[in-house]
């Protein structure tokens, strides 16, 4: 916790933002052993993947388009000052008469959650029971947590291939040098004269494909499902492109089959909700594709948990190439101008 | 109702949803708009089914998944939220109607297809946030309508670049009030150890002396109140209105931040209680004087803009002003007021971007500066604004008298001498909604138009849209059964419902 505290603090304070980036790493390491210590393992999983591992290199990529360094003399401000010690004292007050921690007469262990203990593994089957309910009780809202990584990959791809196209229209105009002097950038990503990375990572990458694939599909057993599996697999191809280049990486998966995938996972997800009504049950009901209710719910599940890894891995890549593509198109289209 | 209608309840947001995923792959200046209108016009026909349904049969609850709440989730159709189901994708459908020139203007062709995705996903997550029974839900939806409406105002940066600045304003503070939302669900959730808002509603009062619950009301307040753009911290609104895409600042108009009043009321009425939240923690004392200094100063801000968009959005936090004013007043009227309000300045608003549009289309301006003598340039789209605005000041037989005549009969039936300061404030607030609107007035009818300015009207398929809504509020201010109707109902739902 203190080293939680210690990093966090450090990040505000750093003036190089490349030294922020990996403090927010280690950060997020943190959190997720403090998750860990919570017995929220798959939290942690989802948090060292995505907080410290997507979210950094997105961060550099950043970073290698801006420059590391912050803007000089930025101004100390009371206002968010004051704000965020209000909302940490209100807090701090609350803590006060809260539950005591792991108490087993506490409402959240009283109430709702004794279901999910006693009948998840007769209704649904699932050994992990994170997954049981994430997937098949509260399904919606995973239905709907894929839709936000949608929607984010749907804005950042709208917003940044707007500010290209702006570019465009700028250069036309007027050649401008120094933004030419930008581009070098990720564009220039992956070098044949480094070896060693080379061959670490054509010996990584398979293994990481193969965990990504055990993470998806052994999601019901131990700690893992579609969000983690996603991330990790455009871990992978991450990977390959930052050291062997974007353009060798687009060939195997181009811009356009990642957008058909983020659609193709929404659309997956959507339709298994949908085959439960033409089915005779509810939305998401997963009980009736299948004659017996229990595999209905196993099927259901492995279908739904793997449109979520689809969304997710092509998110993640499609906010990857936008960054990393910033001088090329980021969605392949035919010329239409 | 028959057994696939049943299923209206879900397929309401699904179907949004999952075409959003479609829209994002089609290409062209026409296959998204269509796919788009299609859908939300099918959204329009399940709500109103709904809303019929609720209104003969009472609350209709759907469990997704078939798990009984409050293990799974639950939909939960009441005449508040099937009402606001129908505002919405009414003014979506309306908007849409509007849409095909006006974007084609303003966006590229190539990227409508993700831009009408965009536009599903905002509508999905309001149509969302209004039907759910869950609380987590709620916040699940919010992400949705949040992160999709950051984009859809970003995307006015093809107009004006200070659109990127109005959209990354909102989704600082956005989140900030989405994350105070989350906090305070989150501690909810800790002492009653559910996450369905019939449940949590029932276990409330047992659990509402202890601080955590304190500091969780305090959290879901502020939190929707940053989203509602209540005073004073509607900072986000106007930039964003004023230069996010025409359409999409109508559709917001009418729709985004009465999602939030949605839920403002559903928080303070069914969760914490009319009890609690005006007995135990007198939430009028913090909402009216926010409420007033809102109307009252937004007023007078809106009449010192020099665009129109951002004269309108100030308006529009004014409006809110006299929205929270009714819920503040704990009467049963006063919600009522609120509650039609929400509906008539739905439609008068978006009547009035609409024109706003249209002008933008033909001059490619906003500014009051550039409309001189648009009354004989454009003269059906100017008398359309104008009505628009004798709306909005609250002539009788107009939609805004209906809701200032209901909020001015909660006020007096307080009967403390507060009450007759707030007839005057709301009085005196409708004369400064007089001069905005005039003017507006003036620059059209009374300046000269441009040496060399020919009579353009926009095209027949914005004019169109722009006129049901206004002819729409007309039809409403007079007719009032529609809306007041159902806010009636609502609202006697929601103080009988206790």
């Amino acid at each position: 916790m203190l080293l939680l505290i210690a990093g966090a603090l450090t990040v505000l304070t750093v003036r190089n933002l490349f030294v922020a980036t990996m403090m927010l790493g280690i950060v997020s390491f943190l959190m997720a052993l403090i998750f860990v210590s919570l017995d929220a393992v798959d939290v942690a999983f989802t948090e060292a993947a995505v907080g410290a591992g997507i979210s950094t290199v997105l961060y550099i990529g950043t970073l290698a388009l801006v420059g590391a360094q912050e803007k000089p003399g930025i101004k100390f401000a009371a206002g968010p000052l004051v704000t965020c010690l209000a909302v940490g004292a209100v807090l701090f007050y609350a803590t006060n008469q809260m539950p005591p921690y792991g108490n087993a007469d506490n409402p959240i262990h009283t109430h709702v959650a004794p279901r999910y203990i006693d009948v998840s593994p007769i209704e649904i089957g699932v050994p992990n029971m994170v997954t049981s309910v994430l997937s098949s009780y509260r399904g919606y809202d995973t239905f709907g947590e894929t839709t936000v990584v949608f929607t984010a990959a749907i804005g950042v791809l709208l917003i940044l291939s707007q500010l290209r196209r702006r570019k465009e229209d700028e250069d036309e105009d007027a050649e401008k040098p120094a933004r030419k002097g930008l581009r070098v950038s990720l564009t220039g990503l992956g070098s044949q004269h480094d070896l060693v990375p080379h061959v670490v990572a054509k010996l990584l990458i398979p293994f990481i494909f193969v965990f990504a694939l055990y993470v998806q599909f052994h999601g019901d057993y131990g700690p893992g499902g579609g969000f983690q599996a996603g991330v990790i697999f455009a871990a992978g191809f991450i990977l390959y492109a930052l050291i062997f280049g974007l353009q060798y990486t687009q060939k195997v998966l181009s811009s356009t089959v990642v957008l058909y995938l983020l659609a193709a996972g929404v659309l997956l997800y959507g339709g298994v909700g949908i085959a439960g009504i033409l089915l005779g049950g509810n939305f998401l009901d997963y009980n009736v594709l299948s004659e017996n209710a229990v595999s209905g719910q196993h099927l259901g599940i492995l279908l739904i948990e793997f449109g979520v890894g689809t969304t997710v891995a092509a998110a993640m890549l499609a906010i990857f190439y936008a960054f990393a593509g910033r001088a090329e198109p980021v969605t392949k289209m035919p010329d239409q101008e | 109702m028959s057994v696939f209608g049943f299923h209206f309840a879900a397929l309401v947001v699904v179907l949004p949803l999952i075409s959003a995923a479609f829209s994002a792959l089609l290409r062209g200046k026409n296959l998204p708009w269509a796919l788009t209108t299609i859908v939300s016009a099918l959204s329009f026909y399940m709500s109103i089914q709904l809303l019929i349904e609720v209104s003969a049969n009472g609350p209709l609850s759907y469990e997704m998944g078939s798990w009984a709440p409050p293990w799974g989730i639950e939909y939960l159709v009441d005449p508040l939220s099937g009402f606001m189901l129908m505002i919405i994708s009414g003014v979506s459908t309306g908007v849409l109607l509007f849409a095909r020139e006006s974007i084609a203007k303003e966006v590229p062709e190539k990227q409508l297809g993700m831009f009408f995705s965009a536009y599903l996903l905002a509508l999905a997550g309001m149509l969302g946030i209004c039907i759910t029974g869950d609380a987590f839900n709620i916040f699940v939806f919010l992400e949705i309508m949040s992160l999709s409406s950051y984009v859809l105002i970003a995307m006015g940066a093809g107009n004006d670049r200070r659109a990127l600045t109005a959209a990354f304003q909102y989704l600082i503070i956005g989140s900030v009030g989405a994350t105070f939302f989350l906090i305070g669900v989150g501690l909810l959730y800790m002492m009653t150890g559910t996450l369905n808002i019939a449940d949590l509603a029932s276990r409330f009062s047992e659990i509402e002396d202890t601080r955590p619950v304190r500091a969780a009301v305090g959290f879901l307040i502020v939190g929707i109140g940053i989203k509602l753009a209540l005073f004073p911290f509607h900072i986000w609104m106007p930039n964003a209105y004023t230069y996010a895409p025409s359409i999409v600042t109508a559709f917001f108009a009418g729709t985004a931040t009465k999602v939030s009043v949605y839920l403002f009321i559903r928080f303070i009425f069914t969760i914490f209680g009319i009890d609690f939240s005006f007995g135990v923690i007198q939430l009028t004392d913090i909402l009216m004087p926010l409420a007033v200094l809102g109307f009252l100063s937004m007023s007078a801000v809106a009449i010192f803009q020099k665009n129109l968009k951002r004269m309108l959005a100030y308006s529009s936090v004014a409006q809110l002003g006299y929205i929270v004013l009714g819920i503040a007043l704990a009467n049963e009227t006063g919600l009522t007021a609120s509650i039609v309000h929400i509906f008539n300045h739905a439609i008068v608003k978006t009547g009035m971007f609409l024109s706003v549009g249209c002008m933008f289309y033909v001059i490619g301006s906003p500014y009051l500066k550039d409309l001189n003598g648009i009354g004989q340039r454009m003269p059906i789209t100017t008398f359309g604004f104008v009505l628009g605005g004798i709306g909005l000041i609250g002539v009788p037989l107009t939609p805004g008298f209906i809701s200032k005549w209901y909020l001015i009969l909660a006020a007096l039936e307080r009967g403390t001498y507060v009450s007759y300061a707030l007839v005057v404030a709301i009085v005196f607030s409708s004369l400064l909604a007089v001069i905005y609107i005039w003017r507006v007035v003036e620059v059209a009818y009374f300046r000269e138009p441009p040496e060399g300015s020919t009579k353009t009207e926009a095209p027949l398929s914005m004019l169109i849209p722009t006129w049901i809504f206004i002819l729409g509020s007309f039809y409403f201010g007079i007719e009032t059964s529609i809306n007041v109707g159902f806010a009636k109902a609502a609202a006697a739902f929601l103080y009988g419902g206790q």
